[in-house]
């Protein structure tokens, strides 16, 4: 059974401008202990479909669909319920450990508070557990570090704490959003590779939230490419990389410049994002394309079964003309 | 593959399809700002407050100094609000023609506010300015000082200042011009620290424009946005210190009068069943105030960055 | 591509005094060695890539080479005269020459300036006698050179995306057609898509103009694909100094093989199986480095005469240099 399940999920925002559709019926699938990569530029609406499934939508914005966690709808509950699944069964990590730590209030206070609220432990209970949780994302000398406040810790310290933070409680789904943006290489390195490690251990589910191809393809079990609120393609993520059969997913991975080929020019997608305000008509890939046609300006393409397989796209042009 | 193709950048390099003028930040700002109602209505009211306090003389039948000498004595039989005897807003207790008070009040309640606004807004912007750019020691010693003068109570100093020196309009415009550019250049102190770490700041050192260019070219249009909203508020605040002084009794001199000391003639006479003395020159007073909190809300919704 | 040396750096270091929190007005400040003892030559048309973290002083160099932070000590020769030592007034004529963009390309755009403004500002500030019509040929020369249509002129930076704001700073650092551009971080900013249109364009622009470039990024294959040669600075420290190639194929310092072996590589075949050299442990502070060579606390290789001796930085082979006891 699949952990998570979205079907037609659309957000909306209202500004001051007019409305925005963020996110364009997107339908896709956890599996339990599998991690899934959400793939996209900035405004591709990738951060905004995993904010409407939990609720953290902004106050003008509004979404419509279905998504059911563990086979329960969970779309639009009430805030308290939402804040119960969310200290409990789904956690997040964002770009930014600030945004999910008090920096007037000490690590252990804030570590214990959850266990002690949720899980009704006793104080010195959610002590040793906070500790034996800084212990496995590797923070040395947790005993004496737990003491801290969150800005005594480096950047990628304070990334392990919140990463120890949101596991307290044992979720099943942990939603990462740009983990290790705002990180340097090494430092991301380490993250990654912890939360890999963490991820077996305990056998959770993850959505990895990533501009970076690269951290895509040596973390992700499936991948899904969104562009302009809408998926462009999903499936597989070794099938992704060895046969990108979107044009967009085959420019954007031919775009990233990589330390093993000597190529000097860089290979390019044309154009710029689109402005969501006002989203071209049809494939919102079309401005950019170099297969589009008149169909592709006109008629938004549905995703469709690639071989048979879990591999789909959401492209009018013939396979046989991108691969 | 794709492969860039350098012709087909250029034509999609810009969705823009018309070419022409582009919105400023200012424009931008203007109609976010007619957007907000309360300010757009409260910017005319206030307008019309204004002009009428200059057509309105034209339409008076008595003076501000002359006296009803049949109303006098007698406010509360005589001197209700009538357009036979030509006392629009009633008279006061000595047979004043509210009407015309009431005009002259506005005048000057709003020139000290506007004035002593700009006075402070000038002084503040400059000193706050400065001492943000230049920063160091002398920036430490210039807001320090500022600290020092902030500590001394200002309504005492202003009272003292009007005691010793005597009761006059030009003393007061020194008292709280001199005395509210402190909260003013803090403000644009801390404003220009922010700017200057900017990179369009760094980015003009680099090419080597002069510092004087710098200020003026890049520090200042950024600033008046904040200064506008502030000036806007702080318009109201003198309004309330002037009328607190004259509500005191040591404002404006008689025969000349403002707000806060019609309100206080309005105020102690309330039990002679004169409340015209006090509602006209209430009303006026709470309308403008309001306009002027509704008018810099809507000015910092407009201005502000993080809406965008 | 010429030989000549139009840039040289010797020795050049940079400190930063820091007071804690607390500390008294008469407190004698800690140094903070920001940039410690960097020398290299860049010759016109060539680009010199910058690497390093968060931290290691990459932007503090490229400050110091413009004169925007002082330098402590050291030279900076650009066409053989030295920077450091002239007065501002002085200084003021090689500005032209020596143009810089910024990472994030929003922020270093007065917003309050429209776009031909903003471009042409270089331009009357060191040429204030240009006629306006001049000035409006050369805005749109330059504007078409980096991919923009000359008539939006008249926009406002906020009307832009991130890509096309960062082709208005290019733009703008080029219309005095300078010998030298420093790009601190220019696409770290920006979207896949846009990084590689942004990176592209510098190239292009370097061939015609035969600019020289100073690259800086934390991005390694970023700077390998633009640069001709790469140093690597490690808390201030240059650690390693190579061609771009040479130093990709064949790292010599410890610090930047498990540099390389950090950037994920978009390919889950090669990526899951990989061997990670991690880096455990933090970045040590700059206001107490450690002795001898910087980087041994973190370092595999690290031994004893490593806390006691600072490595020299040697050359290795004739276009590779390292500061390392234990270079392969």
């Amino acid at each position: 059974m699949n952990l998570l399940e979205v079907t037609n999920l659309k957000v909306r925002f209202e500004t001051a401008d007019g409305i925005v559709n963020a996110v364009n019926d997107v339908n896709f699938s956890v599996e339990e202990g599998k991690i899934l990569a959400i793939v996209g530029e900035s405004g591709s609406g990738k951060s905004q479909t995993v904010f409407a499934m939990t609720g953290l939508l902004d106050h003008n914005g509004s979404a419509t669909g279905s998504v059911k966690f563990e086979g329960e709808e969970i779309l639009n509950l009430s805030n308290q319920k939402l804040n119960k699944i969310r200290a409990e069964k789904i956690a997040m990590i964002f770009q930014d450990p600030m945004t999910s730590l008090n920096p007037y209030v000490r690590v252990s206070d804030q570590m214990t508070e959850v266990l002690m609220h949720h899980q009704g432990s006793s104080k010195a209970e959610a002590l040793k557990h906070s500790i034996s949780m800084l212990d496995a994302v590797r923070i040395p000398d947790a005993n004496n570090q737990i003491r801290m406040y969150p800005h005594e810790f480096s950047g990628g310290m304070r990334q392990r704490v919140m990463i120890a933070m949101s596991l307290l409680c044992r979720p099943k789904l942990l939603i990462a959003d740009e983990p290790t943006t705002a990180l340097d290489v090494t430092v991301q390195a380490q993250i990654m590779q912890l939360l890999a490690d963490l991820q077996k251990d305990f056998g959770m589910s993850i959505i990895l939230i990533t501009h970076d191809l690269g951290v895509v393809a040596g973390n992700s079990d499936d991948m899904l490419v969104m562009y302009g609120g809408e998926i462009m393609e999903i499936g597989k993520t070794e099938s992704l990389y060895s046969k990108p059969t979107h044009p967009y997913t085959q420019g954007l991975m031919s775009a990233v410049p990589r330390l093993n080929d000597s190529e000097e020019r860089l290979i390019t997608i044309p154009g710029n994002p689109p402005n969501m305000m006002k989203p071209p008509e049809g494939c919102p890939f079309s401005p950019r394309c170099n297969y589009a046609n008149d169909q592709c300006s006109n008629v938004s393409p549905i995703l469709s079964n690639v071989d048979k397989s879990d591999h789909y796209r959401a492209c009018h042009v013939e396979i046989e003309k991108i691969v | 593959m794709i492969v860039a193709n350098k012709k087909k950048i250029k034509d999609m390099a810009e969705n823009f399809s018309e070419s022409g003028a582009g919105r400023s930040l200012w424009k931008d700002a203007r109609i976010r700002f007619i957007q907000n109602k309360a300010a757009t209505i409260s910017l005319f009211v206030l307008l019309a407050i204004v002009s009428f306090s200059f057509i309105g003389p034209y339409f008076a039948v008595w003076s501000y100094e002359q006296i009803d000498w049949n109303a006098m004595g007698s406010a509360a039989r005589v001197g209700m609000p009538s357009i036979e005897s030509g006392h629009y807003f009633g008279t006061d207790d000595l047979g004043r023609d509210l009407y015309s008070r009431v005009i002259q009040g506005t005048q000057i309640s709003l020139m000290v506010g506007v004035l002593g606004a700009s006075v402070a807004v000038i002084v503040g912007t400059l000193y706050g300015a400065t001492s943000g750019y230049l920063g160091g020691k002398t920036d430490q010693i210039m807001m320090r000082i500022v600290d020092i003068l902030m500590s001394i109570p200002y309504m005492f100093v202003l009272i003292l200042l009007l005691v010793v020196f005597g009761r006059s309009i030009g003393m007061l415009f020194i008292g709280i011009g001199l005395l509210s550019w402190l909260d003013m250049s803090r403000i644009v102190r801390g404003q220009t620290l922010n700017l200057k770490n900017k990179e369009f700041i760094e980015a003009a050192k680099v090419t080597g424009v002069s510092d004087f260019k710098i200020i003026t070219r890049h520090i200042v249009p950024n600033l008046l946005g904040i200064v506008a909203v502030y000036a806007t508020l702080l318009v109201p605040g003198i309004i309330l210190a002037e009328s607190f002084i004259s509500f005191l009794g040591l404002g404006v001199q008689e025969p000349s009068t403002s707000w806060g000391a019609l309100i206080k003639e309005g105020s102690g006479t309330i039990s002679y069943d004169t409340e015209w003395q006090l509602l006209f020159p209430l009303a006026f007073f709470v309308v403008s105030l309001f306009c002027f909190y509704f008018i810099g809300d809507g000015l910092r919704d407009a201005l502000d960055p993080k809406e965008r | 591509m010429s030989d000549q040396a139009i840039l040289q750096v010797e020795n050049l270091k940079v400190n930063f005094d820091v007071s804690a929190e607390g500390d008294m007005p008469w407190t004698k400040p800690k140094k903070l060695q920001a940039v410690n003892d960097i020398s290299f030559t860049l010759n016109a048309g060539e680009t010199l890539g910058i690497v390093g973290e968060s931290g290691c002083g990459k932007s503090t160099l490229a400050r110091a080479i413009v004169k925007m932070v002082p330098a402590e000590s050291g030279k900076v020769l650009w066409l053989g005269n030295n920077l450091l030592s002239l007065s501002d007034s002085e200084t003021r004529q090689y500005r032209k020459q020596i143009q810089m963009i910024f990472q994030d390309p929003l922020a270093s755009l007065n917003p309050r300036m429209n776009i031909g403004e903003i471009i042409a500002e270089p331009l009357r500030t060191h040429y204030p006698k240009t006629s306006e019509s001049d000035v409006k040929s050369r805005v749109s020369d330059v504007m078409n050179k980096v991919g923009l249509l000359d008539n939006l002129v008249n926009r406002y930076p906020h009307e832009f995306s991130g890509g096309q704001c960062q082709r208005i700073g290019i733009a703008r650092a080029l219309i005095l057609k300078p010998k030298l551009i420093i790009c601190d971080e220019p696409v770290s900013a920006l979207d896949v898509s846009i990084q590689a249109q942004v990176v592209n364009l510098l190239m292009d622009i370097q061939q015609e103009m035969e600019l020289a470039l100073i690259f800086i990024a934390h991005d390694l294959s970023v700077v390998k694909h633009i640069s001709t040669k790469i140093m690597v600075l490690y808390l201030g420290n240059m650690v390693e100094l190579a061609n771009s190639n040479e130093i990709y194929q064949n790292p010599s310092h410890p610090y930047t093989q498990a540099l390389i072996s950090a950037v994920p590589i978009p390919d889950p075949n090669i990526e899951k199986n990989k061997e990670l050299i991690l880096i455990e442990g933090d970045l040590p502070s700059p206001i107490n480095p450690p002795s001898g060579c910087v980087f041994r606390t973190r370092c595999h290789k690290a031994k004893e005469i490593c806390s006691k001796e600072k490595p020299n930085f040697i050359e290795s082979s004739t276009s590779h240099s390292v500061a390392c006891h234990f270079h392969d």
